[in-house]
């Protein structure tokens, strides 16, 4: 059947042809290896990939758990509001970049149209707030306190107001029970950023976009279990993102409650008498400046003694917490941190650091004792010590004579500090201490007593505060000198002399320096809560405590209690008979010393009250004002800048909070009905298992029912023994501005660093 | 089958009766290339699945009948055999004659595309709807333009007059062809114009005409890419467009993303696929066009490995025993024809599975057999249908 010739094919077509079939398998080859590599080589790669493009997350935001007093008040927890709310996505994509629906929208809730819109620009590194830094793909609030009539009105026109929606959403609520505020402890929320998404992403408690996270306070410690975890419920969706398949649901968990140390009505109290303390010196003229005093801030902290637990806990000046739900208004957000506000937000009884003055004397008897001198011996008060050529004045030139350490706390003599110091800095060596390290018992038992470092409270952002040895010397020199070399002049005003000397010797420890922080002057720093520690310790024995806010982490159904235990930090290096005799001299300062004319009345058989007062020099301000009392059960602390003496400015008030704790009367009897916590809260409040708390009725205003009951008493015809003016019965007359002291031409005041 | 039956009656030896005719030595049913045959049929029954898994939930397109495009792929294929069947029994010898007649009224059709009559779909022109059903005259272009190629290339040679095409009848077939590159230009179907030049390439080469020409087309076609480059004749986004198989950020939400899509599809099929029906990828809809240019990646995320690797397998088969056919014809006329279609075969194959791999452009050509279209299935199976004519019309030289 062959004969048929081939003609159609000549060689070259017969060449050609093969060509074309290898070419073509070629082509098949390369289809089949890329095939290999993208399914076999890679494909684990890309089924990864797959998983993640069809699957879609609905987060249901988990509600943060709530912030309770001790009596399980609550601090902060959550409402429902209508928040209105602008999708910047759907917003872009109008011709206008949705400024029309904007305008229209702030007319509908009678907000400036301009505030509007800079509420849904974004963040960044320029932009100051208010500005959104939450995640540009949801949904921006612009109010959360849309009336049900608005909300009705925006969502009816919704063809009108496309990218706007109005839900009811749980929205964070600072309560103010009994009018306290709390605001710095409390701390507020913000959304999360990108970047925090970014570093949680794969820790064990991942942010989600729709998260708010506690900036500050206790809102930011306890972030993580207040949080709780959203519900996220997962569905296979397509290209348009319709659901296709099975859905996979975590459910929400709600975040634990935070039960606290403080109490509410307490709380209440310590905030509305330091305000009180602040406005009445402010009335009080000030003879060294020649004006009132300014009594610009101020912080006080009640402490239970013998755990360290924070009762309550104030910082003035202070704002309200609620400025923050919502997202914050430009005008608010300056008000708070501008140039000109006064940092309300700092809270300055773990943020405010000034010298201690006076109330740093127990640490210099510590160290005195701890140095060998008896507690009990004879040290000369004078009136004045001189150290080479250089006076340093007693206060208003007094002189007791030769007294015991304890009675020189009582009457806060400085030269008996001045002369143990100076001792103690000729036994070191002087100016150019002996080979090997001088003992420097001094700047030893600061360290002990927790000064120069964190307490460790559970609040974010505490301050160290400073204790002005060597090293520091050494340092601050180090980074200052080329400065203070250049501006100081051997015979120029004030600041240049100083500056003269510091760039000579700025570096060693100098005998004024030494007696200048004796008692408690000079570069020292100290917090509220550091003297918190120290005067709690001296009521409980001698422990430190790391002061604590949390008390218990109760889940939100009540059933897991996590106990906040409070944590022992050191031992004062107080042997117990020192102890003793120091307690014994801090009841004196109250009954005779230098805060006596401010506590006269006082029940101190049956409460017996402790206490140190302080005047703190700052240079080019006025002084503050330190007052350090505990009692058997508390310690509470006040200070106030730029307020004068310690008893003069805080004593009423001071006396005012334990009055409160306790039932005092003005009379002196104690009606313990009206104590508000005559001894420390010990149990939890209970969680029910629906979430809510069993709290008890708080009244409107504590303050207020400890004015009436002291006006009840003075209209009761009794007479008044209330401590504003000295009696006659003051069993020792002191004079009572006892710790105010003059300016002196002293080396040693605060410097400010250029 | 009785025309069929009557076609072998023609042939050699005593006259059989019944069945047995139809497996003697030298019946036609002993002289189909049935390897091309079977793997045709087997990639069109698999693209009907594919079709099937990638259109049961596109409510959008089935018009809420999941078996909407399964009985039209399956329709399609059963005209494509009978029009298989009916040129087979034509005979591509008889065709010759009236190739003139069919390049002219495929034109024709193309050019109604470009009139106010043709439809626009996927931003491209190339589209003719005539009573319900949607027609693409650029694929029958590409079988006529064989046909009329091979016709004027093959006239002389098989006549025995000369040994090779002469220039003149070259430049001839290549303005033939030219004429519908231009009308693809206009509509504009990049795609099937790659295609055809491809197809032009493949026709050029098995007509033995001189290497001038299909070197002079290649550096023709260098230059006309570079000068379209460099003279900006297209827009950036044009270009960005073209090269997003590579980079799909060139083009993130339009041919960038398909080509990612497609790619974690097929990457995520891996050795043995999601099984058929099972694919996220397919099921949620990811890939675009995904029963028509992107069916292969539902055989690459269903069926793995080794389903898609079965396609370019069978795809291989048709491929070789196509290039055999051309290889084995005993006049020019059938060997031009042939290696045209391997060439066209080749090309949309390549092109088609390479750009759902990314590694070539994106353009609109459907996977021979496989992808939904009736205009390509027709094509394809009368493609098969030259084929098979070629092959049992030569000389049984085994």
């Amino acid at each position: 059947m062959t004969n048929i010739p081939e003609t159609g094919r000549t060689p070259r077509v017969q060449i050609r042809l093969v060509v074309i079939q290898i070419l073509v398998l070629s082509l098949l080859g390369t289809l089949g290896g890329r095939l290999w590599y993208l399914q076999i080589r890679e494909g684990a790669e890309y089924a990864k990939e797959a998983s993640g493009n069809h699957v879609q997350q609905v987060v249901e935001p988990a509600v943060r758990g709530s912030i309770l007093d001790a009596r399980g008040v609550p601090l902060a927890d959550n409402e429902t509001r209508l928040v209105v709310s602008a999708s910047r996505t759907d917003l872009l994509k109008q011709k206008d970049d949705g400024k029309a629906v904007l305008t229209k929208l702030a007319g509908v809730l009678g907000m400036d149209p301009k505030e509007v819109m800079l509420k849904v620009r974004l963040c960044d590194a320029e932009t100051p707030q208010p500005c959104w830094n939450g995640s540009p793909y949801q949904p921006i609030p612009i109010t959360d306190e849309a009336t049900p009539k608005q909300a009705l009105q925006i969502r009816e026109r919704s063809e009108d107001f496309p990218g706007i929606t109005a839900e009811p959403e749980a929205v964070r609520r600072y309560a103010s029970p009994g009018k306290s505020n709390t605001a710095q402890v409390l701390g507020y929320l913000s959304p999360v950023t990108d970047e925090e998404i970014q570093q949680a992403k794969d820790t064990d408690s991942p942010y989600l976009r729709s998260d708010q996270v506690g900036r500050s306070g206790l809102e930011r410690q306890y972030d993580k279990q207040l949080r709780g975890k959203a519900g996220v419920t997962r569905y296979e969706v397509d290209n348009l993102g319709r659901v296709i398949g099975q859905a996979e649901a975590d459910p929400a968990q709600p975040g634990a409650n935070l039960v606290t140390s403080i109490d509410a009505r307490v709380q209440r109290v310590a905030e509305y008498e330091l305000n009180q303390a602040m406005k009445k010196a402010r009335e009080q003229f000030d003879k060294i400046t020649g004006t009132n005093y300014k009594a610009d801030s101020g912080a006080v902290v009640v402490m239970e003694a013998r755990t360290g637990r924070i009762v309550a806990m104030a910082s003035a000046p202070t704002y309200d917490p609620n400025v923050w739900v919502g997202g914050i208004s430009a005008k608010d957000y300056a008000k708070l941190t501008g140039k000109d506000s006064d940092y309300p937000l700092l809270n300055r009884a773990i943020q405010g650091q000034a010298a201690p003055g006076s109330t740093f004397k127990v640490v210099s008897t510590a160290a005195a004792v701890e140095a060998g001198y008896d507690f009990d011996g004879r040290y000369p008060c004078t009136s004045s010590y001189s150290v080479g050529g250089q006076v340093f004045n007693n206060f208003e030139g007094e002189s007791f004579g030769p007294i015991p350490l304890g009675r020189a706390l009582e009457v806060s003599c400085d030269t008996v500090f001045y002369g143990l110091a100076h001792n103690e800095w000729k036994k070191d060596g002087g100016i150019n201490p002996k080979k090997g390290q001088p003992k420097d018992f001094f700047f030893k038992a600061a360290h002990q007593f927790g000064l120069g470092r964190e307490t460790g409270v559970d609040l974010p952002n505490e301050v160290t505060g400073r204790v002005p040895d060597r090293q520091w010397k050494e340092d601050y020199w180090k980074a200052n000198k080329d400065a203070w070399c250049r501006t100081g002049k051997k015979d120029g005003d004030y600041v240049e002399k100083i500056a003269y000397e510091n760039c000579l010797e700025g570096n060693k420890m100098r005998a004024g320096d030494e007696i200048n922080y004796s008692i408690g002057q000079g570069d020292t720093l100290v917090t509220p809560i550091q003297e918190a520690v120290i005067y709690g310790a001296l009521a409980n024995g001698g422990t430190m405590h790391a002061p604590t806010v949390g008390k218990a982490v109760i889940s939100a159904d009540g059933k897991h209690i996590t106990e906040i235990k409070p944590k022992v930090t050191g031992r004062l290096p107080i042997s117990q008979a020192t102890l003793k005799g120091m307690d014994e001299a801090l009841a004196g300062v109250v009954t005779r010393g230098t805060a006596a004319w401010k506590f006269q009345g006082w029940p101190q058989d049956q409460i017996e009250l402790h206490a140190k007062t302080g005047t703190a020099e700052v240079y080019g301000k006025q002084t503050t004002s330190w007052l350090a009392t505990y009692s058997k059960d508390y310690t509470v602390i006040m200070t106030i800048a730029q307020a004068g003496t310690g008893s003069g400015a805080s004593g009423e008030a001071v006396r005012n909070i334990y009055s409160a704790m306790y039932g005092v009367q003005p009379d002196g009897s104690i009606d313990t009905r009206k104590a508000l916590l005559p001894t420390p809260q010990k149990g939890l409040p209970k969680v029910r298992p629906d979430g809510t708390v069993a709290s008890p009725k708080i009244s409107k205003d504590p303050a207020k029912d400890l004015l009436e009951m002291q006006k009840a008493a003075e209209d009761g015809a009794t007479a008044s023994p209330d401590g504003t003016q000295p009696g006659a019965t003051t069993p020792t007359p002191t004079a009572g501005n006892r710790d105010t002291r003059r300016r002196p031409r002293r080396r040693g005041s605060r410097r400010t660093p250029r | 089958m009785t025309g069929v039956n009557s076609f072998s009656v023609s042939g050699y030896g005593p006259e059989r009766a019944g069945w047995t005719r139809l497996f003697a030595r030298d019946s036609l049913t002993r002289r189909l290339d049935w390897p091309i045959l079977l793997a045709s049929l087997a990639l069109s029954l698999m693209g009907s699945l594919l079709v099937y898994s990638a259109t049961r939930n596109r409510t959008e397109l089935n018009q809420g009948d999941p078996y909407f495009f399964l009985l039209r792929h399956l329709m399609n294929l059963g005209i494509g055999v009978a029009l298989m069947i009916g040129t087979l029994c034509l005979g591509h010898r008889a065709l010759r004659n009236i190739v003139p007649v069919l390049y002219g009224l495929s034109v024709l059709l193309a050019l109604v595309v470009l009139t106010p009559l043709g439809a626009t779909i996927n931003g491209q022109r190339n589209w003719l709807v005539i009573g319900g059903f949607s027609i693409q005259p650029a694929e029958f272009l590409k079988v006529t333009i064989i046909l009329g190629m091979a016709m004027m290339l093959a006239a002389r040679v098989d006549a025995g007059d000369k040994l090779y095409p002469d220039h003149r009848t070259v430049a001839q077939s290549l303005g033939l062809a030219a004429v519908p590159c231009l009308i693809l230009l206009l509509m504009p179907d990049l795609g099937s114009m790659l295609a055809m030049v491809a197809i032009v390439l493949g026709v050029l080469l098995a007509s033995g005409a001189s290497n001038r020409w299909v070197f002079g087309l290649l550096v023709a076609g260098a230059v006309g890419c570079l000068a379209i480059w460099q003279l900006h004749i297209l827009d950036e986004y044009q270009l960005n467009r073209f090269a997003a198989f590579a980079n799909p950020d060139l083009d993130p939400a339009g041919v960038g993303y398909n080509t990612n899509q497609a790619r974690i599809a097929i990457g995520s099929g891996g050795l043995m696929g999601a099984g058929l029906f099972h694919g996220s990828q397919t099921t949620g809809q990811f890939v675009p066009e995904q029963q028509t240019d992107f069916v292969f990646t539902v055989a690459g995320e269903e069926l793995g490995f080794v389903g898609a690797g079965l396609i370019i397998f069978l795809l291989g088969v048709v491929l070789w025993r196509a290039c055999r056919i051309a290889r084995d014809s005993t006049e020019l006329y059938g060997t031009i024809v042939a290696a045209g279609i391997v060439a066209w075969f080749a090309f949309q194959s390549f092109e088609n599975i390479g750009m759902t791999l990314g590694i070539m452009p994106v353009t609109g050509l459907p996977l021979p057999f496989v992808s939904y279209g009736g205009s390509s299935m027709f094509a394809v199976w009368m493609a098969v249908g030259l084929l098979q004519s070629i092959r049992v019309q030569r000389p049984m030289s085994a």
